[in-house]
């Protein structure tokens, strides 16, 4: 396996937020930015599962946890740049687009699918996460000691 | 016999057909869209996702419409549907550390880094019915400025500072998949675990509430109990490293429980541990609570006798779709077998009625 590269660091920064996307998301910011580029697939949109683990303790050997289901799909630009996506659920046309992301951001447009699509993405996700964590703030138990009556 | 097969098709063709018009019930009434029961049977979904050992809340609330709410039909369907897929490979273990929670507490700390948070819960709530929720209203509204979620440590860590409790120490043997190879005794702990996050709640429930009235009691707090996101992430063959492929939400329990030491071990405390799909409150503490029941050998305590204690009894009951699959299938034909025991019995009358079974004619000699 290569090493952990700044560029596969890169690669896999975007993989993960276009699996994380919500459903049809990439897919509508692709279209909007007018990029349809033309492909052939290596393996069309394809439904399956994974199993997930988790670790005894949080922290001790793993242990199989149960299935989630994934949509992956490779494709070669007719430019020669391969590209693959892996989202989670049941999602061909989304897994089409990560994929198809994927490999543009390795051709010239890497700059305008970055502004057009990832930015986007990444602004969204952070939004949708702050505000679930500002709700979890406001549930924060704050204790206070009762002072006792003597001095 | 070919006719009554041709009349037993006809019937059971209009019983679903029936089973459909009932499943949608009175048509004047709006129909429910799986997104609804996604979003607002949420822990149904979740519960459905658990003993369905599949996570995808769409499927989950699809499963829960066509099943008319039976939560143990509906994981029949999953599992079912599970079968269908073919497996990638399996991701890496979650990192629980790095949940983004959006409950954690502790029932041993008060004061603990990153607080306790207590998310939305039932806890507190007076238990009456709220008849504003069967009338129309506006969808309620918990305004809060938008934060950042931080990692918060695990509660145990703390006590493994002072060496008060058993370590999880890091491993990466290739667990067992009980869905690959049958479940054989002795079952080691990683597949306990397997079994148990996807084992029947109710069953799990009664058997963690026995550890507590005293079969096999070990006497559990919970240390911690957090809800909240984490990743999942796979190493990718044709990448050549990995990726986050999704995120889960997860409910992970550790109980802290009492122990006096035995011949290996120092008195510490020791460790349960329950991890389940989805906002799986009393599913993860029971699942804690009955792991714990069930590694009494390895810590070198008595065998007891406690149900809970019993590896056997508690793996081999413990999954709803095999218990209901047996059990319902005693209600369809068994006209064959029948037929052979009402003769067996009429046979062993009639020798009775004549007064001349074997011992009673030796008698007669």
């Amino acid at each position: 396996m290569p090493l952990n590269t700044p560029e596969n660091g890169a690669r896999r920064d975007w993989l993960g937020c276009l699996a994380r996307a919500p459903e049809g998301r990439a897919a509508q910011l692709l279209t909007s930015a007018g990029l349809a580029p033309e492909f052939e697939y290596l393996r069309p949109p394809e439904i399956g599962s994974v199993m997930l683990r988790g670790r005894m303790g949080g922290s001790g050997g793993p242990f199989n946890l149960g299935e989630m289901t994934v949509t992956r799909c490779s494709l070669k630009l007719a430019t020669g740049e391969v590209g693959h996506g892996y989202v989670q659920g049941r999602r061909r046309d989304d897994a089409q687009a990560a994929a198809l992301v994927d490999a543009l951001m390795q051709t010239g447009m890497a700059t305008e699918i970055r502004h057009k699509v990832l930015d986007p993405l990444y602004a969204e996700e952070q939004t949708r996460r702050a505000a679930r964590a500002g709700k979890a703030a406001q549930t924060k138990v704050e204790f206070f000691t009762m002072v006792r009556g003597e001095d | 016999m070919y006719v009554a097969v041709k009349g037993g098709e006809r019937a059971i063709d209009n019983a679903h057909a029936w089973l459909a018009e009932e499943r949608r019930g009175d048509a004047g009434v709006t129909e429910l869209s799986t997104e609804q029961i996604r979003e607002q049977l949420a822990l149904a979904v979740n519960r459905v996702m658990a003993e369905g050992s599949l996570y995808d809340p769409d499927l989950a609330a699809l499963a829960i419409k066509q099943a008319r709410g039976d939560l143990i039909e509906a994981v029949f369907l999953i599992r079912a549907y599970r079968t269908t897929l073919p497996r990638f490979g399996h991701a890496r273990p979650v990192d629980t550390a790095a949940m983004r929670c959006e409950r954690r507490i502790s029932a041993t700390f008060k004061d603990l880094p990153g607080g306790q948070v207590l998310g939305p819960t039932f806890d507190y709530t007076h238990r009456l019915l709220d008849f504003k929720l069967a009338a129309d209203g506006e969808a309620p509204r918990m305004p809060a400025p938008p934060a950042e979620s931080q990692p918060v440590p695990h509660v145990t860590g703390f006590l493994n500072r002072e060496g008060l409790i058993e370590e999880a120490a890091p491993d990466d043997t290739p667990p067992p998949d009980l869905t690959r190879e049958p479940l054989e005794m002795p079952a080691s702990r990683p597949l306990r675990l397997q079994s148990l996050t996807r084992a029947d709640e109710g069953f799990t429930l009664a058997l963690a509430y026995s550890t507590q009235r005293g079969y096999a009691r070990n006497h559990a707090f919970v240390g911690e109990l957090r809800i909240g996101a984490v990743a999942v992430e796979m190493d990718i063959p044709e990448l050549g490293f990995a990726i986050e492929i999704g995120e889960v939400t997860l409910t992970e329990c550790e109980t802290v429980n009492q122990f006096k030491g035995s011949k290996t071990e120092p008195p510490q405390f020791t460790r349960g541990y329950g991890l389940v799909f989805g906002q799986s409150e009393r599913k993860s503490i029971s699942m804690a609570l009955v792991d714990r029941a069930l590694r009494w050998e390895e810590l070198g305590e008595d065998f007891t006798g406690a149900p809970a204690q019993d590896t056997e009894f508690v793996l081999y009951h413990a999954d709803n779709i095999q218990a209901t699959g047996f059990l319902e299938h005693i209600k369809l034909p068994h006209y064959v077998d029948f037929q052979s025991e009402l003769e067996l019995v009429r046979k062993l009358r009639r020798e009775a009625g004549a007064g001349d079974t074997p011992e009673q004619m030796e008698a007669a000699e």
